[in-house]
């Protein structure tokens, strides 16, 4: 087994004291919010791993991308690591939500643009995964996953402004004007803190799994080899 | 004979041995027909269609049946081609392959229009609404041919997979829906009333899908069938 690398390690203290330190803070240190009270500060989380699962795949579109032109393996290992972390920071991002919804819009669930976009690729990731597990040559595999990953991440955006013709009841907090999420001073500084820590934890995360991957294929293909040996 | 001439020619030729093997067989559309007469079937008994329908889920009806049906045409084609490595014998012709890509997204969207041609005038007959519009023919040719177009790129990855015919619609759904939804709101407009320039919005969303497909299609479909 090959040994964690240092920097590995030191990020992965980092993201637990960021994540703890967010926490603390977030708990702690940031009013409470006028009308809604305590059940804001799910928020902080909330667009914390909304954004790390656009992250997760983005990477994925953008090394599946690299893959097709360069066809080296590890290009397609991180491809599949996007999808997976951006899989389970959606994911959470749409529970997260789901509790903050109940209270503030008295329901756990609404067809508003930004839910159902999210549900949507969580399908499109569903089904990059059944893709991948349907096909056993690694080659084959690695370039149609790539051209999914691509095909699917393009397609997104339509969707968002497709359903967007509905009118929103999603408050827009980066660049919105109106009044629902004037952020005072506090708030945007644990916000910012939530999304660097969530940020430094994706990296980590990215690197583990990566790593984890590598030691599949040695894997594989020790067996391979002991097999055709035997 | 310039390139675009002979890019052109190619996708015809394509098209054109789709067409007979279909008009010879009668295996794909005819499966289509008659899976959007059952559909049709069914959701009228499943939504009492008789005595609630509206121009929304009229227009529903139409979109979901002719999807449905499109996924099972679009798994016939591909499949076509497996049997006695056909694929194999398209891919050793030293023509562009995303020629062969549209050839074959041009048959599926044909396949399509004939499910449609069939379904238009059933609906008016079972439904009192006026559907054979020429708006709606429009969205309908627009709505097919990008469905076609990312429904072909994808099956020719799921045929080479273990689940083959299963995986299509698990794929290819999540990507299609900014079709169906637009596709959708836009006929239900026409059929209540509404003229085509207030369905103007969702024609675009139908366009800049298609265009989207045909340059993903252009582009990646070479990645999916080289070997």
């Amino acid at each position: 087994m090959r040994k964690q690398p240092l920097r590995l390690t030191l990020l992965d203290a980092a993201s637990v004291m960021l994540l703890a330190a967010a926490l603390v803070i977030v708990f702690f240190f940031t009013p409470l919010e006028e009308t809604m009270g305590a059940v804001q500060k799910v928020f902080y989380m909330h667009i914390s791993a909304a954004w790390v699962g656009m992250l997760g795949f983005l990477a994925a579109a953008v090394f599946g991308g690299i893959y097709l032109k360069k066809r080296e393996p590890r290009w397609d290992l991180m491809s599949e690591t996007g999808v997976e972390i951006g899989l389970v920071f959606t994911l959470v991002g749409i529970v997260s939500g789901s509790i903050w919804a109940k209270p503030v819009w008295n329901t756990w669930w609404t067809w508003d643009p930004r839910l159902t976009t999210s549900a949507v690729m969580v399908l499109i990731y569903l089904a990059y995964q059944m893709l991948r597990r349907g096909l056993d040559d690694p080659g084959r595999r690695a370039r149609y996953s790539a051209v999914y990953a691509l095909a699917g991440f393009v397609t997104v955006p339509l969707t968002f402004f497709s359903i967007r013709l509905f009118r929103t009841i999603h408050p827009v907090v980066v660049g919105g004007s109106s009044g629902m999420f004037a952020m005072d001073k506090p708030m945007l500084a644990a916000f910012f803190l939530c999304l660097a820590a969530f940020t430094v934890l994706f990296v980590d995360l990215f690197w583990h799994r990566y790593m984890l991957g590598r030691q599949i294929d040695t894997l594989e293909t020790l067996e391979a080899g002991s097999n055709g040996g035997s | 004979m310039t390139p675009l001439v002979n890019f052109i020619r190619v996708t015809i030729d394509i098209l054109r041995k789709d067409l007979m093997l279909e008009w010879r067989s009668r295996e794909q559309v005819g499966g289509m027909l008659v899976f959007a007469l059952l559909a049709i079937l069914m959701f009228n008994f499943a939504l009492e269609l008789e005595s609630s329908w509206t121009a929304g889920i009229v227009a529903g009806v139409l979109w979901v049946t002719l999807v449905f049906a499109g996924t099972i045409g679009l798994n016939q084609s591909m499949a076509a081609e497996k049997v006695n490595g056909c694929f194999d014998g398209l891919l050793l012709a030293p023509v562009d392959r995303s020629a062969i890509f549209f050839g074959k997204a041009l048959g599926n969207t044909l396949s399509m229009w004939v499910v449609a041609g069939f379904l238009m005038p059933l609906l008016a007959v079972l439904y009192p609404v006026n559907i054979l519009h020429g708006g709606i023919v429009l969205i309908i040719v627009l709505g097919t041919l990008g469905y076609s177009m990312a429904g072909t790129l994808l099956a020719a990855m799921t045929i080479q997979t273990r689940a083959r015919d299963a995986l299509l619609p698990i794929l290819l759904f999540p990507l299609a829906l900014p079709v169906l939804l637009a596709a959708v709101r836009s006929t239900g407009m026409l059929l209540s009333g509404f003229p085509l320039t207030d369905a103007r919005f969702w024609v675009d969303m139908l366009t800049a899908f298609d265009v989207i497909f045909a340059v993903l299609g252009w582009m990646l479909f070479d990645y999916v069938v080289e070997e």
